[in-house]
């Protein structure tokens, strides 16, 4: 039992500081610097969770097989960490949070950033069902978090609605597997369900198929995979800014990587011989239509948050291929590529949250003329738009490459059609991304007013858009440890 | 005649074909969240069943985590449809359309 508690030592951390978050809410209240205090709790906490995360000893199954240690859980483990951290701090320099409730905003960060974290490292259907609602439930409470506010209770009420019913289907669905196979562990799933395929009777084809998708729809709803992704855009716009630059990053990766396991450990993966079902294929049209139509969308998107929140699906369409393509070099690929899309998408967001600071719109106009009314704030953004765009020699680029170069060694046509739809999606991205930035540097902003950026603003900016730089032209160490990550080294 | 394992995964079936048709149909929240209850009692009832029919006790542990899991998921729904009502005056679904582009 020692072992196994101390391989969940982050997550333990993460649910102390959640308590005592909580207890010093009630015990500040009334003082001016509450929330100040209260972020530099979670931040303390966030670290110690990243510290022992970083001395976990060992690697092997825990819990009876519930969790498992292994590299790419840590890898993922350590980037949520980060991602929480954002959150909190995106919220403490956004105005949209209400000072009077930061403490329910950092409770929530904080337990959806755990479920974050224990997700990823799951090996059992349970426990995948149980992490999922961990994240979720906190995310439906922070979408809502404007009480008053019409658009943010909207994007509340669908993000539930729609989270809940992906919720019911994925649970019906582990039930057929559940029925098929007998077992909720996902690796002696791959082996029980291959002997029921074997008896070819065919209720165990449909059943098969059945729990695969409706399991799957559950994940894919998660990382707003198309079909599943029509609450995105709403839930994305209404949300307070901070809980959006949040959910775009964390709760998306962590379905990503959730999907990796239970595919490649639950189905049997390509590189091992043949999967059960043919999921690559599944997977890698969910991707090819997840970019497709994430872009095409965006690019009639006048409100800036709601082109990024278009944009964030099609990210997710990215994440997929690798996730279809399913070989160690595309989950090294994956795995470099989340990081990067995590630096670049939360500047991105933290760019509009400072616009809006300001002038109080997220719509276009207010980003004419950016480049000479606030330089700093418009370089930086420039940065995170063209490195979302895939442009040499920012992350993205470096990112893209590695995902459609593992798609390509497969060497079997779907791939390679795969492959291109994911470079023809890039140079479709250009157009509105452009569009920001020509509006941004050649449009006249006469009359409106300066949004000089707030110094801690302007400082979280270049913390996120010098990587994003350094990233683009020495990418070596981070791909080195992708590959830890994925089992290449 | 006794109750078998097919006819358990039949009345699951039929409730999973209710929750759903509940769920496409209804412009009210609170009976979309009903017919979203119906589609996990569905998948709970599976699991039973099939731990009750030789696939040993995990379907049973689901099946509580299950319950607590919907009993969660109804609380947060429900808070925020109240939330809603406050600032919209209904609770009808349909009329949250205010970010159509």
């Amino acid at each position: 039992m020692g072992t196994n508690l101390w391989s969940i030592l982050p997550e333990l951390v993460l649910a102390g500081t959640l308590v005592l978050v909580l207890a010093a809410d009630l015990l500040l209240r009334g003082r001016p610097d509450r929330p100040g205090a209260l972020t530099l709790m979670a931040t303390l906490g966030l670290l110690g969770a990243g510290i022992s995360l970083a001395t976990l000893p060992g690697t092997g199954a825990f819990f009876d097989g519930l969790v498992v240690g292994d590299p790419l859980g840590r890898f993922f483990r350590g980037l949520f960490l980060v991602a929480g951290a954002m959150g909190i701090w995106f919220g403490l320099l956004s105005e949209e949070v209400p000072r009077t409730r930061f403490g329910e905003f950092v409770v929530l960060i904080l337990a959806a950033t755990m479920g974050t974290c224990l997700l990823v490292q799951s090996r059992n259907l349970l426990m995948i069902a149980v992490s999922l609602e961990l994240i979720s439930l906190p995310s439906y409470a922070l979408a809502g978090f404007r009480r008053g506010d019409r658009l943010s209770s909207e994007a509340a009420l669908k993000y539930v609605l729609y989270g809940a019913a992906s919720t019911g289907l994925m649970l019906y669905g582990m039930s057929l597997l559940y029925g098929l196979a007998g077992t909720l562990d996902l690796p002696s799933l791959a082996p029980a369900l291959g002997r029921e395929l074997a008896s070819g009777a065919p209720p165990v084809r449909l059943g098969l198929a059945m729990g695969g998708l409706f399991t799957l729809a559950g994940l894919a709803y998660k990382v707003s995979a198309v079909p599943f992704h029509a609450w995105a855009p709403d839930v994305y716009q209404g949300a307070p800014t901070p809980v959006t630059a949040f959910l775009s990053v964390g709760p998306k990766a962590a379905g990503v990587a959730a999907m990796i396991r239970f595919l490649s450990e639950g189905f049997g993966s390509s590189a091992t011989g043949q999967p059960f079902f043919p999921w690559p294929v599944v997977i890698g049209l969910i991707a090819m239509a997840t970019m497709t139509v994430g872009n095409l969308a965006a690019l009639a998107q006048d409100n800036v948050k709601r082109l990024l929140a278009w944009s964030s699906i099609a990210h997710a369409g990215y994440l997929l291929v690798g996730v279809s393509v399913g070989t160690p070099e595309a989950i090294r690929a994956v795995a470099l590529y989340a990081p990067v899309y995590l630096l670049m998408n939360l500047g991105a967001f933290l760019a509009v949250l400072a616009v809006r600071h300001r002038t109080g719109a997220e719509t276009m106009a207010a980003y004419r003329g950016l480049g000479t009314r606030s330089p700093w704030i418009a370089v930086s953004l420039t940065v995170f738009l063209f490195s979302l765009t895939g442009l040499p020699p920012l992350a993205g680029f470096i990112g893209k490459f590695y995902l459609f170069a593992a798609a390509l060694e497969v060497g079997r046509p779907f791939f390679l059609v795969l492959a291109l739809v994911g470079v023809l999606n890039s140079v479709i991205s250009l157009y509105y991304y452009a569009r920001l930035v020509r509006a941004m540097f050649l449009d006249r902003g006469a009359g409106l007013p300066s949004v000089a950026a707030p110094r801690p603003v302007a400082w979280l900016l270049l913390v996120l858009a010098v990587p994003t730089l350094v990233l683009g032209l020495f990418w070596s160490p981070l791909a080195a440890l992708a590959s830890w990550a994925a089992g290449l080294s | 005649m006794s109750v078998g394992l097919p006819h358990l995964m039949f009345l699951s079936a039929v409730l999973l074909a209710l929750g759903l048709y509940t769920m496409v149909t209804r412009r009210n929240a609170v009976a979309i969240l009903m017919g979203v209850e119906l589609v996990l009692n569905a998948g709970l009832l599976n699991l039973v069943a099939f731990s009750r029919f030789g696939r040993g006790i995990d379907g049973q542990v689901f099946g509580v985590f299950g319950v607590v899991l919907a009993a969660a998921e109804a609380v947060v729904a429900l808070a925020i449809v109240l939330q809603v009502f406050r600032a919209m005056r209904s609770v009808d679904a349909s009329r949250a359309d205010r970010m159509k582009e």
